[in-house]
């Protein structure tokens, strides 16, 4: 007895990773995956509470111990079953929910030690399920043919939000369109989030395995634009699906903003990953050249950009952030990732102005000094300035990565659709249908950017009610 | 399949060309001052480049580039029958079009063509257009006889004389501001040089001047940032704001800038394709 208790406290099974020297230079993933191994141990771990506060944090409500007591037993199927009732991207959510802020951070385990690592073990579920056929992994059928041609839902934009929607949809016999702007489905899953945190390959298996529903991808459509809500309620969809994502970059109004070398996260990284900038000149999108970077921001997003900009080859890369590293909004693994590889962070200051030099390039940028005030409506404790406290940073290149603002193409073209006061889509929380009747928005164009398994908690929600109507 | 080159004519021998390419959801939405983004191959960069003109009916979309780098050096080899990766649009807002009296439209270039579709628009409004054109000589100018087709006053500037003015056209542009009553507008297409001349020509006689910005794009429907520019001291983007805006307010040093950022690569790019075998098996 006391021999298994000792068993159970022991901490975390490591992750395997690349080596940071190593990988600073390469785009492949960076965190290898459990093996067989490691995956039993870390489940095992698992005390198999009775009332289990894990899936209470998940916000798709995965039934975390159930598929961890089928890991133990080293039932895959069962585990990737059990996943795979709630969540439709598992290989994809496994590798970028903030699971310390979710199940993790709600583990029992969590209180005294350290919390299963539940991430890991659903990617490790995914990943190794995957050889399987796609349309078995997720009906347990064979493939199968769509039963109600009649019925069509439209989903506008492929983002995780439309992919959840398809995913549940297609599962019941219902024909899905989705149409994208891009010339690659998938939103932020691939012209975002980069290779090395989440390769293009478990993207393109979900992708595959939705098409092998009979989901249809239509790229190069701009919803708005190419074609409106209003012609797709026309040609007689049942129901359409808005999940066009937040897009829109913000911008800090600072003297100096639009030199040349300053970008938004958003163009530097969509440079990288759709246009494959990092394999330039044999893909002809150019990124840009630099040797000392400044990323301003501390989400995800910023992390990514910066850790992207040290692989395109910067000598230099430094996280500019107003607050403190404990304000950090991005996902804790993210920031210990990018301190391993050598990426610097400056707290506490924030950009005042950006100089160039007389060819219009940037070459320093000055920062207002900052210290911690009292919390705010967040709940973080907000940033004063120090006054007449100001330093100068040379830098070649800056990369804004301090959020974004609703794409308007869409909605400007959809006048009946009701917009809340920071102009996001207003959608009924329950159902997800906006103020046109079957028309249903989710995702970051709801919420504002948010995270992949929040988007695609909006999905479903809006898929089982539109199955609800249709069925 | 869609985004077939069903015609390419070359209006001047390696430098200009145009192509009409089978889009028909896309020509059925277009409207002048629209745009497209496409790709030629699975390599290629996302370019902007206008539709110059659209049948609706038949389902196609004009396009008029100038080779000026690697991408449009390929799409050089491309040939009729042949297709793009990907085409998406129409982009960017429509030409703002009212009838509203006599409206000059100076083309210059390559922007002759997306000024053709837009004084189209607005002959077809019921507006009196006065169509200014120039190229450096008689042998560069495009669109004469379809602008003349529908435009009544088509007036020429060549640099060398060779047809029409001899000079430039904000010359003729300054003529006409100074001779006719009532100029509701001033629409300006062309490189960016002169735009920003056109905009000081008409500055004095407070005429509404509306420009074309070619700012570098990435995606075209406002999720990068990378064709911001300064309007009225505002940062405005050219794929969902314009790429259209009031002349007199955009900051054109800035633009010149940021349309260099990506020099030493462009070079790099267009370098390794002149060394490649373009024949592509032919
Ligand atoms: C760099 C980066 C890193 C991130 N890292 C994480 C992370 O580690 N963990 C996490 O949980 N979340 C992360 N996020 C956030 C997460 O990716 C988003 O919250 C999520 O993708 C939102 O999903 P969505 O379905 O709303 O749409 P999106 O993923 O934003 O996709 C929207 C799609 O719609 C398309 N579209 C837009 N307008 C139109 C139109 N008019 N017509 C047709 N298509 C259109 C877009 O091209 C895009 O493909 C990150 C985001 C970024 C940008
Ligand atoms: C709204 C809009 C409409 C346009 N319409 C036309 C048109 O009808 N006909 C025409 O000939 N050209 C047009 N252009 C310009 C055209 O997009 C560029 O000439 C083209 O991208 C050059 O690509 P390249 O690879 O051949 O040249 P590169 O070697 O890549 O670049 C040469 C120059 O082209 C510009 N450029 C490069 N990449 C881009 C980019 N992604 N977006 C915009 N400009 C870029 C830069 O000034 C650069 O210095 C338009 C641009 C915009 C923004
Ligand atoms: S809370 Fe932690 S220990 Fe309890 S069931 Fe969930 S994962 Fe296992
Ligand atoms: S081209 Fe990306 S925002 Fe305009």
């Amino acid at each position: 007895m006391a021999d298994r208790k000792q068993k159970k406290i022991r901490g975390r099974t490591p992750m395997p990773h690349q080596d940071p020297q190593v990988r600073a230079g390469n785009f492949e993933e960076v965190a290898l995956g459990y093996s067989r191994e490691q995956a039993l141990i870390e489940a095992e771990r698992c005390l198999q509470c009775k009332k289990p506060l894990c899936q209470e944090g998940c916000p798709v409500n995965i039934d975390i111990r159930w598929f961890i007591a089928c890991l133990v037993d080293d039932d895959l199927e069962g585990a990737f079953n059990a996943i795979r009732r709630t969540n439709s991207l598992p290989a994809v959510c496994g590798r970028v929910c903030p699971q310390e802020t979710q199940c993790e951070g709600r583990c029992i385990l969590g209180k005294k030690h350290e919390p299963v690592a539940i991430g890991r073990l659903e990617r490790y579920v995914a990943d190794t399920y995957a050889a399987r056929s796609a349309c078995e992994e997720v009906t347990d059928l064979a493939a199968c043919a769509l039963e109600r041609e009649d019925v069509r839902v439209a989903c506008i934009g492929s983002g995780p939000s439309s992919l959840t929607v398809a995913g549940y949809l297609a599962g019941r016999g219902i024909k899905v369109d989705v149409f994208e702007a891009l010339h690659e489905p998938g939103g932020v899953l691939i012209y975002g989030i980069p290779e090395f945190r989440l390769p293009k390959s478990v993207v393109a298996r979900e992708l595959d395995g939705l098409r092998q529903l009979g989901v249809t991808f239509h790229t190069n459509w701009v919803g708005g634009k190419t074609i409106t809500v209003q012609d797709l309620l026309e040609q007689g969809y049942g129901a359409i699906f808005i999940g066009v994502g937040a897009g829109l970059p913000r911008f800090l109004g600072v003297p100096g903003e639009n030199l040349v070398g300053v970008f938004s996260a958003n163009e530097y990284l969509t440079r990288v990953n759709l246009g494959r900038a990092y394999a330039f000149p044999n893909y002809d999108t150019p990124a840009y050249r630099a040797r000392r970077v400044a990323v301003i921001g501390a989400g995800n997003v910023a992390m990514d950009a910066a850790r992207t900009a040290l692989r395109m080859g910067a000598k230099e890369v430094s996280i500019v952030y107003r607050r403190s590293e404990d304000e950090m909004p991005a996902r804790r693994e993210e920031i210990e990732h990018a301190v391993e590889e050598g990426i610097r962070i400056r707290c506490l200051c924030g950009p005042l102005a950006f100089h160039g030099d007389n060819q219009g390039r940037l070459k320093a940028m000055t920062v207002q000094k900052m210290e911690l005030g009292q919390p705010d409506e967040s709940g973080r404790c907000s940033p004063v300035c120090l006054e007449g406290q100001t330093e100068q940073i040379s830098c070649d290149m800056a990369i804004i990565a301090v959020g974004t603002r609703p794409n308007p193409i869409l909605l400007e073209a959809t006048p009946d659709l009701k917009l809340n006061k920071w102009g996001y889509v207003e959608a009924d929380p329950e159902t997800g249908e906006t103020s046109m009747p079957n028309v249903f928005a989710g995702g970051d164009i709801v919420t504002g950017a948010a995270t992949v398994i929040s988007a695609m908690g909006a999905g479903r929600r809006a898929a089982r009610e539109i199955a609800e109507r249709l069925l | 399949m869609g985004y077939t080159i069903l015609k390419k004519e070359e209006l001047i021998p390696g430098q200009t060309t145009m192509m009409v390419i089978d889009a028909p959801q896309i020509a059925k939405k277009a409207k002048p001052g629209n745009f497209v983004m496409l790709r030629v191959s699975e390599h290629g960069e996302r370019i902007p480049l206008t539709i110059a003109d659209c049948d609706k009916e038949k389902g196609t979309i004009s396009i008029v580039y100038l080779v000026v780098g690697k991408t449009t050096a390929e799409m050089n080899t491309l040939r009729e029958g042949g297709r793009f990766a990907d085409v998406c649009g129409p982009l960017g807002r429509p030409t703002h079009i009212e009838k509203s009296g006599t409206v000059v439209c100076v083309g210059g270039g390559t922007g002759i063509a997306a000024m053709h579709h837009i004084a189209k628009g607005h002959v077809e409004a019921g507006n009196r257009v006065i169509a200014i054109i120039g190229a450096r000589s008689k042998n560069l100018l495009l669109f004469c006889s379809e602008l003349s087709s529908f435009c009544p006053e088509v007036r020429i500037a060549t640099d060398d004389g060779s047809e029409g003015h001899k000079g430039f056209v904000t010359e003729v542009l300054q003529d006409i501001l100074e001779t006719e009553d009532e100029v509701a507008e001033v629409v300006a297409i062309g490189p960016v040089p002169m735009m920003e001349a056109v905009c000081r020509v008409t500055l004095p006689f407070n005429v509404k001047t509306t420009v074309s910005l070619n700012s570098i794009m990435v995606d075209g429907i406002g999720m990068c940032g990378a064709c911001r520019c300064t309007v009225g001291g505002k940062t405005l983007f050219a794929c969902v704001d314009g790429p259209e805006f009031d002349g007199h307010k955009v900051d054109f040093a800035e633009l010149k800038a940021r349309l260099w950022q990506f020099k030493e690569q462009e070079e790099e790019s267009m370098e390794l394709f002149s060394k490649e075998c373009q024949c592509h098996g032919r």
